[in-house]
């Protein structure tokens, strides 16, 4: 495989590992805590890196992870003092952990093969660079197993606790009164979240990570009502979103992982304006038509009170609608056509006439 | 750290303006943070400050200047365009505020990044300086930077000053402002302008990814001293403006120290001290106020005991002993030390090597403590 080949690969499922622990963090709304954990792995990895002296050991995926866990339950702890409330909990306790770890980078510069240009934009350009080998074949990049493996970690435990992540999500009250501890369940996700990005830490850096957790689902939150589909969908919008990211970055010679953030914002723009029942365009669209459908039914009211009478020639004359119902002329003009199209009223000489459809529209209308 | 580098704030010229220019954006920052802090908002500086970046890198890539007012003010609409972008996906979609604010801090950045590596390799690559935005360094700070951050900063207190009473109903209390008649909408809009301009002074001194704790810090360590916004407001202010001293001189004065970060730990100690220390809020005098009470409670049930022992066993020699005493008592470890307390204030007294009464001193105090009708047998 040629390393742009790689990069995509690796992109994708970078990607989809992010999304899936990503759409059980925004259905519970603890979308900032992806934020807070992936600021404060990097104290982990900075530590684990000091000990075993090795960014491809598991060690450090471990202390990472724990480190992740360890700011879930410091701000956890904080805000049950009451003292603060929740977020401000969340923006006390991983500033403090990213700041000591962006020091102690700063200060082994020479020793740690980090620098904080690393810890912001990951190095998934020279991933294809550091290869895993087995029995002197070999296996592809490294971080391409390492990052599948946790995807696929992420996954198994999604369809082994599809049940229970479901119900926690939606209905802890009633997932805690069944005997599902959601406590369990949260911390299962967290630990879950931390471990994926450390995982992804490598490639994309470390709050860019936030983007690729939570744009997809949030785009694909948009598009379905259904869990399941809601899974499927941002797993598709995290790859589309990735590759496309890949591309861009090609065209404008700059970071990939930077790319991918903002082509995983593109997409949610894309949904936000354009999703068929809740986005912008479609909602647009939905109030307009209840607003020429509305006015349809006041033309038929407006018709049948004067149907038969003397003045009917005056009051059912197109023209008159403007002075009448106070209609400009084009929203007169469109209405009508609506009205027509739709068979309630048809034109007789330059007369507005009721048909039997219009009647009953009007009678149901002043029914209700 | 020694004390000569403290001292030296008065007599070297750059370590002089770099403390003036970090004061001002610490005291601004913390004083207006107070407001986010209180109204839950503690975050939306988190995503307004990495929300910022691209402004920068737009403002640099249109003018090619580096002069503090263009990228502050670049900073400045990227940010509210980031803030303005998070209150519309809410308003407008059924995606949740964590969601959306998670989202645009993580994409500002990205599409941050994204120009300014863009930036980087382009060929006249006069860029050099605007990385400092990312973890910030206080040592860049010129004169002209100290006097755009303290001109912006005294521009936003004043606001706040001036629209005191209104910012405080907004915090405290949107729909009864509402129920006045004060456009809440507007007052909300003007706030986070205010935050965002705090935000964004700081930026080159404390870096995008970390000025949010520059936000929300100082406030919550006030807010912990006070229960008045009178006196939350200005001390933010003041545990910001001490720390972004401190933290830029530890910071300049060792070799490879990232200003941001430092600052960030110093803040964040104050936060820890006020959570622990302060003397109605704090975790430490509270826990000695429980301990207090929780012991003044057993003394009276020892007493109350002894009593009830003597009621027993009135006619019969006086004395009981303590491991009577331990028996009824729902803490026996705490028996002992409570008999020598009221020992000491003369309420009981000693009869054999470990039997106790109770005195009349003693009679007369436990009915003054459960009041006249509060004999519980």
């Amino acid at each position: 495989m040629s390393p742009a080949t790689e990069i995509q690969i690796l992109a994708a499922v970078v990607a989809v590992a992010c999304a899936l622990p990503g759409v059980f963090l925004i259905l519970r709304r603890m979308a900032l805590m992806s934020d807070a954990i992936s600021h404060a792995i990097l104290f982990g990895i900075v530590i684990g890196f000091l000990v075993v002296k090795d960014l491809a050991s598991p060690v450090i995926l471990i202390a990472a992870a724990a480190t992740g866990v360890l700011t879930v339950t410091l701000t956890e702890l904080l805000r049950r003092t009451g003292r603060v409330a929740e977020d401000t909990s969340i923006g006390l306790v991983f500033p403090v952990l990213f700041s000591i770890g962006v020091i102690l980078i700063s200060q082994k510069a020479g020793d740690v093969h980090l620098d904080t240009d690393a810890v912001l934009l990951g190095e998934i350009a020279f991933a294809p660079l550091d290869r895993l080998e087995w029995a002197g074949r070999d296996l592809g990049p490294r971080s391409l197993w390492v990052v599948g493996i946790i995807g696929v970690i992420n996954l198994i435990f999604i369809l082994l606790f599809y049940k229970e992540l479901k119900l926690t999500s939606f209905d802890p009250a009633l997932a805690a009164s069944l005997g599902f501890s959601p406590i369990v369940m949260h911390y299962a996700l967290m630990s879950l979240t931390s471990i994926t990005a450390v995982g992804a830490f490598d490639a994309v850096g470390s709050i860019l990570v936030v983007a690729l957790m939570v744009a997809p689902p949030a785009t694909a939150y948009l598009l379905t009502d259904r869990l399941s589909v809601m899974i499927w969908l941002s797993c598709a919008i995290a790859i589309v979103g990735a590759v496309a990211g890949y591309w861009l970055a090609r065209w404008l010679d700059a970071s990939v992982a930077g790319c991918m953030a903002t082509m995983a914002g593109a997409l949610f723009g894309l949904g936000f304006l354009c999703a068929p029942r809740r986005g912008l365009l479609a909602l647009a669209a939905r109030r307009a038509k209840q607003k020429t459908s509305f006015a349809v039914t006041a033309l038929t009211i407006h018709l049948s009170q004067h149907e038969g009478t003397e003045r009917e020639v005056v009051e059912c004359r197109r023209d008159h609608l403007g002075e009448h119902l106070g209609w400009d002329k084009p929203f007169a003009d469109r209405v009508l056509q609506t009205a027509i199209r739709t068979g309630a009223v048809e034109l007789d000489n330059g007369l507005m006439q009721l048909t039997d459809r219009g009647r009953a529209l009007a009678r149901t209308a002043f029914a209700r | 750290m020694d004390g000569e580098v403290f001292t030296r704030i008065f007599t070297d010229y750059t370590l002089r303006t770099v403390a003036l220019g970090t004061a001002a954006l610490g005291f601004v920052s913390g004083a207006l943070g107070s407001f986010a802090v209180l109204r839950k908002q503690a975050l939306l500086g988190d995503a307004t400050s990495h929300a910022a970046l691209p402004g920068i890198a737009v403002a640099f890539l249109l003018t090619g200047s580096k002069a503090p007012l263009v990228l502050v003010l670049g900073a400045a609409l990227a940010g509210w365009l980031g803030t303005l972008a998070i209150m519309t996906i809410v308003g407008l979609s059924r995606v949740k505020y964590d969601t959306a604010l998670g989202m645009i801090l993580s994409v500002f950045f990205g599409v941050g990044l994204v120009l300014l590596t863009f930036i980087q390799r382009r060929p006249d690559a006069t860029q050099a300086g605007l990385d400092t935005y990312l973890f910030g360094q206080a040592a860049t700070l010129l004169d002209r930077d100290v006097k755009t951050i303290a001109g912006l900063g005294a521009i936003a207190l004043l606001a706040m000053a001036l629209l005191w009473k209104e910012l405080k109903l907004l915090s405290f209390d949107p729909d009864f402002g509402a129920t006045l008649g004060f456009p809440m909408r507007g007052l909300d809009i003007i706030l986070t302008s205010l935050i965002v301009i705090a935000i964004v002074i700081g930026l080159q001194a404390v870096g995008v990814v970390l000025m949010s704790a520059m936000v929300v810090a100082p406030a919550a360590a006030a807010r912990q001293w006070t229960d008045k916004l009178g006196i939350m407001v200005p001390l933010a202010g003041v545990f910001g403006a001490l720390s972004g001293v401190t933290g830029a001189v530890i910071s300049s004065s060792a070799t490879r120290m990232p200003t941001g970060p430092v600052i960030v730990l110093c803040v964040s100690a104050v936060a820890v001290a006020s959570l622990l220390l302060a003397p109605n809020r704090g975790l430490f005098p509270q826990w000695l106020r429980s301990r207090r009470q929780r012991h003044a409670v057993r003394k009276e049930a020892v007493l109350s005991d002894l009593r009830a022992l003597e009621e027993q066993h009135a006619g019969e020699a006086p004395g009981h002993s303590a491991a009577v005493l331990r028996m009824m008592a729902p803490n026996p470890a705490g028996v002992s030390p409570r008999l020598q307390e009221l020992s000491d204030r003369g309420w009981v007294a000693k009869t054999g090597s470990d039997e106790w009464t109770i005195t009349e001193e003693g009679l007369r105090a436990l009915e003054a403590q459960l009041g006249s009708g509060g004999d519980e047998r």
